[in-house]
């Protein structure tokens, strides 16, 4: 610890802190424009000079180290000089437009300058023109008024882990730009409008939409992904405007993915359901709630009288809060039926009951950081989880050893140390060649259950896996093995992977070995918290997959668009058409639901009360920020509803709080979760090591902007380059070794079904493989997101016939 | 795509920098590939790039920061007359107004018939030489008169 | 490209006015950093090893002789920094970490573009082993493996030169691994800049040798601790790494005997502007500035002398009064209320007007400033606004005001000495020079270009 002074105020502060950093904790006001606490210092504005004794110059307070003794002065004449100076500067090439700018009452500029500039301006020559770029459709740019600051610059490059802006020019005449035409694409992009202290990167779908003060701030949770951001939704008129970040630093920091960012666009969608809807001879009509429900109640009763409750199926997306979860599961059991699941996208239920409890990822969020060494099996992260990328950005910036072992070898943005690029099948033999030579490094051979060890023994260790397995074992570089730093994490293609089980256990033996931590990414924002509160089947019940391969006679379902949002697109549009009934609660018309027969409008998060827990098991509630659109109604009331009209008792909730002190036996909600969470299994599951299997396999990626309903509905987001028609892709071998070029028009088949689809060339891709993307109307004839798949040029004729029916259906 | 003379050339820059920073070599790279194509266009910077394996962005920065590279053609010769503080004491603006004449252009045009670009240089690190001029980045002329401009541009014609 | 080269580039020994290389002989000792000028191949490294050259590295590298040891013998020469700003070179080699693990660099800064800074291109092209002696012996006492040599973009003949010279110095085992058998490595490459004067500041130098643009970095920390790729790294100019293998052969004493107290050596003055022989002069530290002023052929057109800019633009304008009494050292110049700088002397004539001279240089640094701090990229445009207009007959009298403010508030406030470079001529032009500002805004022309039109050389000169 240090002594110093600031402004007569003595402070001891940490050793290695700077100038600023001191005085912020102090909660002395120093002004800032290119200082931001998570990014590198630049020190560029010269906006934060203050006087420092001893030195005859004015230092800036964001680069300056205190140092025993010093003595700082942040209002001195000197200071106060300084820094009246450089905001003179600072405005002599700026417009004073604030009236038409969008960052008018939110700009630092304006602030900085009421307080620390002068009235009037000695500047009268010509003022600098600078135009304006085009980087994509999230950010929209207004380059005269950038004070060059570059904090998007730096964030872009250091956060986003990719540098697409860079100041281009010298002098007066540099500029903040992207490449020549080239739009900024980081999934985290949005996050340069916050970072910018003027009006020069502002929020395009916002533009011109709001002024700052006539928006109401209410605080929500994100509802995209597993890390439970907390966010800011900006309101005016009942309507969402914006969304920006609430700083968490244990979760999302100050940062936002523009997943999260962006999607409330889908809010405003014209495909929004206004008013519960029967369909009537085949037509869709308008109808209120009590027929609506009474008719819902009635053909459900009906058909579980007839056929059996076991003739209904529930599916709950996990995208839906506990409240949402714990009720469809709770009318599903009051009726005797045990069919329900929010696992939408899995196929590999082997597991279940033989674990300990929640599967989770099996560590904190801010803690990947500290990780030094990583191994992320079956996940394309920067898709799945944009934020949560960067935290292992951030450790492998610290210096931690990443190992990948995918189907796809796409850029994480970050240095991978070691990577194995296979079909998914023989990433099951990668991770039992690593387990072997692990316990052969560790000498556990014999710690390993025999029949582990059996099925190790005909497996062939190869030197790319003997890395990685000297990596987790902590060979070779000076690690502390006492209390290991390791983590290992399954994502969406394993989770989704008919080996998951095999996958899963591996993983859990290497992480046994090495100490790790982790566990799996969970995909949805309510995944944990579905799992945790047993959105499962009964022991007598059907898994989501084999509801869909065993067609019900009805269906309940809840949030979901059931062709896009389940694992194998064709069986569940089979198995809506076939069925008697569908009751859907959603808050939008779709394509996908053409097949129900009552919709049932509910309040998406922004406009209900509610609870999701993220992939760390943190419980988090939110409350409405809107009133519900039209005559939506918060899931929650509209299952509760339903079930009292369905005539079962139990369902006299008021608000969503009792409905959670319900799911939590008015416990507190961390201590029944500290109990849950637990990736360990019960026993050893029989699992299979070495896969031998030919043919293709599928790689059913779901875009990041397809994960749900919502942001399949945001028109910026559906703007972005990530929104690309899916294609077959594969690396340039398996395109030789099958005959193909780029462009080429085939029809890859699964099961029954099948798809044409435009051939590209993507070497990111395993042999083996093809990459096609789930969750779009393209290719929901298709089967398992990660199974078996061929692919067949079409012929002249089909080719023709294919081009034929598309156009006649644009038509 | 490169040159197998300029990838030939780019290698022996980066000889000179640890094996992990070939960004390093970006200034000579954008140089060998410029003086092989006339200018820098943003082909040449994205081949550049692709080539070290950076950030196009990066590679523009550096084109962009640099008086020497030229992002829009030069013609076939470009003229850089210092007009520095050393050199117009030594009526460094006698021979700009020369240059002009006799090219028939301004500074950052190029002549009609695409020979001749002319550009006004900052200081040359040679003002014991004054007046002076390069001609395409690399060949100094020093201790210019009319006359020897003359010389010169006959020489280039 | 069939570009032909003047004779000038072919034959760099005759590219002065005279056909002959300048020199003097600082009474009967030989040069020092141009040692080789007199003979007939200059920059061979056949020449430089007649006149002993490589001598000093190889006894040193040989006899293993005491980092602390050099290190002192550099202190005592009393080196100061050839590039600018003076500092002694003895401590600055005495802040670069002994133990470190990991590559330490060595950089020298070859990239003069202050106006009126020549001389370092004088030593490459005409005596390039000394400078790699000089580099290789700081190399070996500063524990540094990998060194560059980061040289203007514009004297690109140069350049080559030097390239040439290096692979010169490899072949004969004077550069690369385990030199005269010992466990002594040390690789030199030459790189280039390529128009960018910021370069010439040593961070932003280092950042172009990482392949940015060349933007300075805040210190701290300094390039000791954090330079190249982030590794130790001393950065000196080219003629203070080449004034070392004299010091090693001869002493740091008789170094220092050949200056005055606190400038030790000899300095390489370029002289340039309003003089009969513009070009390099390398005399003794303390040489009283009349007497430099005759060697380089005195004001030429037998003109008088209006003022002197001594050491580059950043330093102060010195009216002719000011400087005729002055030394050419440190302290001389310092007492006269200017400074050294890098030796760049430009000298104006009574013809010259200084409100067109100011607005020049106020161009250059509007040009050159990197563009990342607020004072400097804003100040310095700002600055030759007003200037230009003034000069276009649009000025008002409290222009001269609002400039001296302007550059006081970019002074001292930005990252880099540019900032305070840019502000100097303005300051001191206008404290020097303020009757001949006042005159071009009252008259909306120039004082001294209206008195030429009517005395100089009896007839008017068309600007
Ligand atoms: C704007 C600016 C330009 C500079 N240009 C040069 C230069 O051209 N050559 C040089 O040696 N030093 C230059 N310097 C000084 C260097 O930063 C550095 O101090 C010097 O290279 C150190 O070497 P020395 O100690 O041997 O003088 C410049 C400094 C500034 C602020
Ligand atoms: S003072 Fe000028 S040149 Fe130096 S860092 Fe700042 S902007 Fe760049
Ligand atoms: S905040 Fe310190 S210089 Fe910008």
């Amino acid at each position: 610890m240090l002594n110093i002074e600031i402004d007569g105020k003595a402070l001891e502060v940490e050793h290695g802190s700077t100038i600023i950093d001191a005085a912020d904790k102090a909660g002395i006001p120093i002004p800032r424009f290119c200082y931001h606490p998570k990014l590198s210092v630049a020190a560029n504005c010269r906006m934060c000079l203050v006087q420092v004794e001893k030195f005859n110059k004015p230092l800036p307070a964001c680069a300056t180290p205190v140092a025993d003794g010093m003595k700082i002065f942040t209002r001195s004449k000197s200071a106060i000089e300084a820094q009246k100076s450089v905001m003179e500067f600072l405005l002599i090439n700026h417009p004073l437009d604030c009236p038409i700018c969008d960052q008018g009452g939110e700009c630092d500029l304006q602030d900085i300058a009421v307080a620390y500039g002068t009235s009037g301006s000695r500047y009268t020559e010509e003022k600098r023109v600078v135009f304006n770029k085009n980087i994509g459709p999230l950010v929209s740019t207004d380059m005269t008024r950038c004070i060059q600051c570059t904090r998007c610059v730096r964030f872009l490059q250091e956060v986003g882990g990719m540098m697409e802006l860079g100041m281009v020019g010298r002098g007066e005449h540099a500029e903040i730009t992207a490449y020549v035409d080239k739009s900024v694409n980081s999934e985290l992009s949005g996050n340069i409008i916050d970072l910018c202290p003027v009006g020069a990167l502002t929020s395009k779908p916002f533009r011109y939409s709001a002024r700052s003060w006539e928006l109401t701030r209410r605080p929500s949770i994100a509802p995209h992904d597993g890390l439970g951001s907390h966010i800011e939704v900006h309101v005016k008129d009942n309507k969402v405007m914006r969304v920006l970040p609430r700083e968490k630093e244990s979760i999302n920091e100050c940062w936002l993915s523009d997943r999260d960012r962006f999607s409330y666009e889908g809010l405003n969608s014209p495909d929004r359901l206004k008013v519960p809807m029967i369909k009537h001879n085949g037509a869709w009509v308008e109808t209120d709630w009590k027929t609506a429900l009474e008719f819902a109640a009635g053909q459900i009763k009906d058909i579980t009288n007839e056929h059996g409750s076991e003739a209904l199926g529930v599916l709950v997306s996990p995208n839906s809060t506990m409240e949402e979860g714990y009720l469809a599961k709770k009318l599903a059991n009051g009726l005797g039926c045990g069919n329900v699941d929010y696992r939408l996208r899995q196929t590999d239920f082997r597991l279940d009951g033989k674990r300990q409890g929640t599967p989770w990822m099996g560590i904190n969020i801010h803690e990947i950081e500290e990780l030094d060494r990583i191994l992320v099996i079956g996940s394309n992260l920067r898709n799945e989880h944009p934020l949560l990328a960067q935290r292992f950005r951030k450790a492998v910036a610290n210096g931690a050893e990443l190992s990948v072992i995918s189907p796809l070898d796409n850029d994480p943005l970050m240095d991978i140390a070691h990577k194995v690029i296979v079909r998914p099948n023989d990433m099951v033999n990668v991770l039992g060649q690593i387990l072997k030579a692990m316990s052969g490094l560790q000498r556990l051979s014999l710690c390993l259950p025999p029949s582990l060890n059996q099925l190790l023994e005909e497996i062939k260790v190869r030197p790319n896996t003997q890395a990685i397995a000297e990596s987790m074992a902590g060979h070779g570089k000076d690690y502390d093995l006492i209390s290991p730093k390791v983590g290992i994490f399954l994502g969406n293609m394993a989770l989704s992977d008919p080996r998951f089980t095999e996958m899963y256990s591996m993983a859990e033996a290497i992480g046994g070995i090495s100490g790790a931590k982790g566990g799996i990414l969970p995909a949805a924002a309510n995944s944990t918290g579905m799992h945790m509160m047993g959105v499962m089947p009964s022991s007598t019940g059907m898994h989501a997959r084999a509801m869909l391969e065993v067609p019900r006679k009805a269906y309940l379902i809840v949030n979901i668009e059931p062709e896009l949002d389940c694992q194998h697109a064709a069986l569940a549009k089979a198995a809506m058409e076939k069925a008697e009934c569908v009751v859907a609660l959603t808050a939008f018309k779709s394509q996908a639901l053409e097949h129900a027969d009552v919709l049932l409008p509910i309040a998406p998060f922004t406009e209900t009360s509610g609870t999701f827990m993220s992939m760390e098991g943190r419980v988090q509630s939110f409350t409405a920020v809107t009133k519900p659109l039209g005559e939506c109604r918060p899931a929650w009331k509209v299952l509760r509803v339903l079930a009292n009209t369905l005539g079962l008792q139990g369902f006299d909730y008021e608000t969503s709080e009792q409905v959670k002190d319900a799911i939590f036996a008015g416990e507190k909600p961390s201590a029944v979760v500290w109990r849950s969470l637990n990736n360990n299994l019960k026993q050893l599951v029989e699992i299979q090591v070495n896969i031998k299997h030919e043919g293709l396999q599928r790689i059913g990626e779901v875009p990041q902007y397809e994960s749900d309903p919502i942001v399949r509905r945001s028109p910026p987001l559906q703007k972005t380059k990530y929104n690309i028609k899916p294609m077959a892709r594969m690396c340039a071998i398996q395109l030789e070794a099958l005959g193909l070029v780029e462009g080429d028009v085939v029809q890859v088949k699964q099961d029954k079904g099948s798809a044409v689809l435009t051939v590209k060339l993507d070497n990111h891709v395993a042999k083996g493989c093809v990459r096609v993307a789930a969750a779009h109307e393209d290719t929901v004839g298709l089967g398992d997101l990660m199974g078996d798949i061929t692919v067949e040029k079409l012929s002249a004729e089909q080719l023709q016939a294919h081009t034929n029916a598309s156009m006649e259906a644009r038509a | 795509m490169l040159s197998p003379q300029a990838i030939e050339k780019i290698d022996y820059e980066l000889t000179k920098y640890p094996a992990d920073q070939r960004i390093a070599a970006v200034m000579s790279a954008l140089r060998i590939v410029q003086t092989e194509r006339g200018w820098l266009s943003k082909e040449s910077i994205t081949d550049v790039a692709q080539y070290l394996r950076i950030p196009e962005i990066a590679a523009l920065e550096v084109a962009g920061f640099y008086n020497m590279y030229d992002l829009s053609p030069v013609g076939q010769y470009k003229i850089t007359v210092c007009t520095n503080i050393s050199c117009m004491l030594r009526d460094s603006d006698e021979i700009v107004d020369h240059l002009k004449e006799k090219l028939g252009v301004g500074f950052n045009e190029v002549t009609a018939d695409g020979k001749f670009c002319l550009k006004e240089g900052e200081c040359m690190g040679a003002c014991g030489g004054a007046p002076l001029m390069t001609v395409n980045n690399h060949t100094m002329h020093e201790f210019l008169t009319p006359e020897k401009v003359d010389a010169i541009l006959e020489e280039l014609k | 490209m069939t570009t032909p080269t003047t004779a000038a580039a072919s034959t760099p020994m005759n590219s002065y006015e005279a056909g002959k290389p300048v020199m003097t002989d600082l009474n009967g000792q030989t040069l020092l950093c141009l040692r080789t000028l007199a003979e007939e191949n200059p920059a061979s490294l056949e020449t430089y090893i007649k006149l002993g050259g490589y001598s000093a590295l190889k006894r040193i590298v040989s006899e293993k002789t005491k980092a602390t040891d050099i290190i002192t013998q550099v202190k005592t020469s009393g080196l100061r920094g050839r590039g600018g700003a003076g500092f002694p070179t003895g401590l600055k080699w005495s802040f670069m970490p002994r133990y470190f693990d990991g590559v330490k660099y060595l950089v020298c800064n070859s990239d003069e573009g202050e106006p009126g800074t020549f001389k370092d291109r004088d030593i490459i092209r005409y005596n390039p082993h000394q400078l790699i002696e000089g580099m290789a012996i700081a190399a070996y006492t500063l524990g540094a493996r990998v060194g560059y040599n980061y040289i203007h973009g514009e004297i690109w003949q140069d350049y080559e030169i030097f390239e040439a010279a290096l692979h010169e110095a490899k072949a004969a085992g004077y550069l690369g691994e385990n030199l005269f058998g010992t466990n002594f490595c040390f690789d030199l490459y030459a790189v280039h800049g390529y128009g960018a004067y910021i370069c010439g500041e040593e961070t932003a130098l280092i950042e172009s040798i990482e392949g940015k643009k060349g933007q300075p970095r805040f210190k701290p920390p300094f390039p000791a601790s954090y330079g190249v790729f982030g590794k130790p790294t001393n950065v000196n100019n080219t003629e203070s790494y080449a004034s070392i293998p004299w010091i090693m052969q001869h002493g740091g004493e008789a170094f220092a005997a050949l200056g005055v107290p606190n400038s030790g050596g000899t300095k390489l003055f370029s002289v340039s502007g309003h003089v009969g022989k513009p070009g390099n002069y390398e005399v003794k530290m303390g040489t009283p500035f009349t007497e430099l002023l005759e060697m380089a052929g005195g004001v030429w057109k037998g003109r008088k002398l209006k003022a002197v800019i001594p050491g580059g633009p950043s330093t102060p304008v010195m009216p002719a009064s000011a400087i005729m009494g002055a030394t050419m050292d440190y302290e001389g110049l310092s007492k006269a209320r200017s400074s050294l700088g890098a030796g760049s002397m430009i000298v104006m004539d009574e013809t010259t007007c200084m409100v067109k001279a100011l607005h020049r240089l106020s161009y250059f640094f509007y040009e050159e400033s990197c563009g990342q701090c607020t004072p400097c990229r804003e100040g310095t445009g700002w600055v030759y606004r007003v200037i230009t207009r003034i000069v276009n007959g649009k000025g008002k009298m409290e222009d001269l005001d609002l400039l001296t403010d302007v550059s006081n508030n970019i002074s001292g406030r930005t990252i880099c000495a540019l900032g305070e470079a840019a502000a100097t001529p303005v300051l001191s032009f206008i404290k020097h020079f303020r009757p001949e500002f006042e005159y071009y805004i009252q008259h909306g022309k120039s004082m001294v270009e209206s008195q030429n039109d009517a005395v100089v050389d009896g007839k008017a000169e068309p600007k």
